[in-house]
């Protein structure tokens, strides 16, 4: 860092401890404190920036491929204040239409307000955007237990999967009332996904097979187990051709939380308690602390008495068991059958929000969130602008990208270094 | 050729390493520097070496300044290094690993092998440097490999050359050998940088010496003006016990009995031969030999970290062959591991979880499957105190303590279950004289309370200091086992793999 280039992190720490404002030997106050603290390269604001610089990617994007932004930007000589005005009056309706599409409308709140009525219509983005979100929290939660102890689940797609067809199965295959049959569907859904991380979990525990390979290879077995089984007379939906499976009956479906007309379901809830619970677990469960270490150094480990064989099983298998229910989640919640494919954007995904969510329970929540606002609103910003919704998908890429390096985000905002143990390389332990 | 370093300083962030450093080494001079592990040693011969850039002073060759881009540059002004872990190709020839990457070539860019060989041969013999220039390396005892690495530096045509702890490794006879080959090179007008922290070899070896502690040096002397008491003081920089203070032991009932014990590794060679060797309540049997012996496998046998392939393992009559680790150390067994880093702590983890790793589940640290945060905290800042663990606090992470610091932690740990039977493998490698002082007594207490010990050590002088009796390891065997008044020559040569019997036979 060179010293003419001023910046926030720099002015910052140049000032040494308890010397900024105020006299030598007076603790900092805490606004003070506050303000080291953002200049410093930790995870919220490393992670803070990374969705700045990832929405300011796709400003850039939005201006160079809108042909009336290009046009004024032509004329820049003679009316540069046009250009200025197009540009921001173009970037206002994209981003506006991203934030109208995924969390409210104020015209359409303001709507509700005045005449009483139209509070679905009100309601209905933030809807989607947690119907979106459910199946990311419980598949992004069950991938980041994994790489929280060192084990590389790619296998998201498959687990997703394989949670959705047993849920699917219990779902039209047997007759219960709601209140045991919801269960099941539910249990179904774990259950399915758990096989599916047991799966590479044994063959990592008694053979050495690298769980990233197994995993990937998985997704493909289940993919294609799908399309076989969908073609078969108990899944395939009876009287069509198309390969899709039959339809789940009411008591296997997730009711819905606020009315029938918003689609938010108790899946959210449940997603919610599993993130919750993973978080306890993590931190307090002696379990979760034996996953931690075997994670970190399965010597130590090992030396310390641990079997790092069956913590490998373990951990695979409950983290599959969480991106099942995601698959569960989607079925029973909002799709109530399932086709070819079905579900591998979660799995996928659940990769980038364990990611972007540092592999905390809460990160993961707040970067499902994330993902599913860019996701619901974008949708909304391609029907209402010309902008195609495969720009939020660049911004989402972006964001990740910063997020996994976080060296690069301290170098574009020349932030401080954080202090030892605030930042953790995400890629750490790979290899393993 | 003359070596000046002035002023020396090189800093990690708020961490100076080197301090202004002043350094002198004459033509044809054996300059020893003498300091404990993070006294800056190190840093100044990678300051030295092209490694890293100086924050401040100045290199001269014969009063020249030079500045080094990177090693090669280096290595073309004359400057030559032998690494505490040698940089050699295993399966390559002694020929092969000496000229790559300065490869002596014919036309049409062959390699020149007999040309090789020639220059090879010739400095082996100038020096008494005695290798077969066609042995694969991996086929070499480490001496051996040493004398590669010297040869790799003086084919180079080195006229200083630096030796980073390079005894650490070898026998007490490939010492001396080695030596011999030091001042053969400095008879011949070479320089020679000898960088240790043993005061036996300073004495024995240096023409002058420099010692440094915490960044800065602290005192040049020559090895007549000196002695060893005086060389600790400065060393360390306050007098230290050379001899740790222990009562005759007083052994009781056998405890730890190892009976026909074989141990394979993981490419089926045979690494632990058919030992049998019984420890007693409140004895230390200091297991010693060079490294890669066997030692580490046997530990690990006992600890069950490694299959038993026949023979037995009794704690006081209960069988404990490839028992799993946690029986093992639920029996009563303490394990201090030759890596701290690697086999005994959770670097990235709190002081406090580190202190418990064995414990964790049990009460009072857990409670059906839920951990006591607070009851963990609270312990680990009562073991700070304890165990003399210098930390501000015990939620810091491991990485951030001292290697000293940090086996004290191990030590903690393991010594905070009730023993039985302790096995220590190097239990001091790395540390400071503080810490080492510190590791021996909480050993002898172990001892003393009536624990049998078991200590792996490569360190002569620790092998005679701690152990009551001396079990010497050589090739998976043990070759004898002897009293702790027994000569270091013998020793020695037990190590080097001569019978007790014809040792004994030995002046």
């Amino acid at each position: 860092m060179s010293t003419t280039d001023a910046s926030l992190g720099d002015a910052v720490a140049r000032q040494p401890h308890g010397q900024g404002p105020g006299t030598a030997g007076v603790p900092p106050s805490w606004w003070w404190r506050a303000l080291r603290w953002m200049g410093e390269a930790n995870l919220a604001v490393v992670t803070f920036l990374a969705v700045v610089f990832g929405l300011f990617v796709g400003a850039i994007l939005i201006v160079v491929t809108n042909s009336a932004t290009l046009h004024a930007w032509g004329n820049f000589g003679s009316a540069p204040g046009h250009a200025l005005n197009v540009t921001f009056s173009t970037l206002g309706g994209a981003y506006g239409a991203l934030f109208c599409g995924s969390i409210f409308s104020p015209s359409a709140v303001g709507h509700a307000v005045s005449t009483g009525s139209g509070w679905t219509a009100a309601f209905t983005p933030i809807s989607e955007t947690l119907v979106s979100a459910t199946p990311l929290i419980l598949a992004g939660t069950g991938v980041a237990l994994g790489f929280a102890t060192g084990v590389f689940n790619i296998g998201g797609q498959g687990q997703v999967i394989a949670g959705a067809l047993a849920a699917t199965y219990v779902g039209f295959g047997v007759h219960l009332p709601i209140g045991i049959h919801l269960p099941l569907v539910v249990l179904a859904g774990a259950a399915g996904g758990a096989v599916a991380g047991f799966i590479p979990g044994i063959l990592k525990a008694r053979t050495g097979a690298h769980e990233v390979i197994v995993t990937i290879m998985l997704n493909y077995i289940f993919l294609y187990l799908l399309d076989y089984l969908l073609t078969t007379s108990p899944l395939q939906q009876p009287g069509q051709s198309n390969a899709i499976s039959q339809t789940v009956p009411t008591t296997a479906r997730l009711p819905h939380l606020f009315g029938s007309s918003l689609r938010v379901n108790l899946g959210l809830i449940i997603a919610l308690a599993v993130a919750a619970g993973a978080s306890w677990f993590m931190r307090r469960s002696t379990l979760g602390f034996e996953f931690k270490v075997i994670g970190a150094n399965p010597s130590a480990g090992k030396t310390a008495g641990m079997d790092a064989r069956r913590a490998t099983v373990l951990v695979l298998t409950i983290s599959g068991a969480l991106v099942g229910l995601a698959g569960m989640s989607t079925l029973a919640g909002t799709d109530f059958f399932i086709a070819s494919g079905y579900g591998g954007g979660n799995g996928f995904n659940a990769i980038t929000v364990a990611l972007l969510g540092r592999n905390r329970p809460i990160g993961v929540v707040l970067g499902s969130l994330l993902f599913a606002a860019l996701s619901t609103g974008g949708r909304y910003m391609q029907a209402t602008t010309s902008i195609p919704l495969d720009l939020t998908s660049v911004i989402q890429a972006v964001i990740v990208f910063l997020v996994a390096t976080p060296a690069l985000v301290r170098e574009i905002f020349r932030l401080r270094e954080a202090g030892a143990g605030k930042i953790l390389l995400f890629t750490k332990g790979w290899g393993g | 050729m003359k070596l000046e370093l002035t002023g020396i300083t090189k800093a990690f962030g708020p961490l100076v390493a080197c301090d202004g450093v002043d350094l002198t080494v004459e033509e044809g001079e054996i300059h020893c520097l003498l300091g404990e592990n993070g006294a800056g040693k190190t840093t100044l011969m990678n300051v030295l070496f092209g490694l890293w850039h100086a924050d401040a002073g100045e290199i001269r060759l014969d009063g020249k300044p030079v500045r080094f881009a990177d090693p090669g540059d280096a290595v073309r002004r004359g400057i030559g290094m032998v690494h505490q872990h040698f940089m050699l190709v295993p399966v390559f020839s002694v020929t092969e690993n000496i000229v790559l990457g300065f490869e002596p070539v014919r036309r049409f860019g062959f390699l020149d092998r007999a040309k090789a060989r020639a220059d090879i041969s010739a400095l082996s013999r100038e020096f008494g440097l005695d290798v077969d220039p066609d042995a694969l390396v991996e086929n070499l005892p480490v001496g051996a490999q040493q004398r590669v690495e010297i040869l790799k530096a003086l084919i180079r045509d080195a006229h200083v050359l630096i030796l980073d702890e390079p005894t650490a490794v070898l026998t007490p006879q490939e010492t001396d050998g080695l030596f011999k080959v030091i001042r053969s090179l400095a008879r011949s007008g070479r320089s020679v940088l000898f960088i240790t922290h043993k005061l036996k070899e300073v004495l024995a070896v240096a023409d002058r010496i420099t010692v440094m502690r915490l960044g800065k040096v602290v005192g040049h002397t020559t090895p007549t003006g000196t002695s060893e008491a005086e060389l600790a003081t400065m060393m360390v920089g306050r007098s230290v016990e050379l001899v740790v203070s222990k009562q005759e032991a007083n052994p009781g009932p056998p405890v730890l009995e190892l009976e026909d014990l074989s141990v394979q590794d993981a490419r089926g060679l045979t690494v632990v031969d058919h030992v049998s060797l019984a420890v007693r309540s409140g004895e230390i049997v200091a297991l010693a030999g060079v490294q890669g012996n066997g030692q580490t496998e046997l530990a690990e046998a006992i600890t069950g970290l490694r299959p038993i392939t026949s023979g037995s393992v009794r704690l006081a009559g209960q069988d404990l062959t490839n028992a799993t680790p946690r029986q093992a150390l639920r029996a009563g067994i303490a394990n201090i591991p030759e890596d701290r880093q690697v086999d005994g702590l959770v670097l990235s983890m709190p002081i406090r979880d580190n202190l418990v790793l064995d414990v964790y589940d049990q009460e009072p640290y857990a409670r059906f499957g839920a951990r006591d945060l607070a009851r963990v905290r609270e312990d680990g800042e009562r073991k700070l105190t304890e165990f003399d663990i210098r930390a501000t606090s015990a939620d810091l992470p491991v990485a951030t303590l001292s290697g000293g610091n940090q086996q004290k932690v191990v030590v903690a740990r393991e010594l905070s279950r009730p023993v039985r039977v302790l096995v220590a493998s190097q239990p001091t490698r790395g540390l400071d004289v503080g810490s080492i002082e510190y590791v021996h007594h909480r050993i002898i207490e172990e001892r003393d309370r009536g624990a049998a010990v078991l200590v792996a050590s490569s360190e002569l002088d620790e092998v005679l200091a701690l152990g009551d009796r001396i079990a010497v390891m050589y090739r998976g065997r043990i070759v004898g086992v002897v009293p702790p008044t027994t000569s270091r020559e013998r020793i020695g040569l037990m190590m080097a793999g001569v019978e007790m019997a014809v040792a004994e036979e030995q002046p």
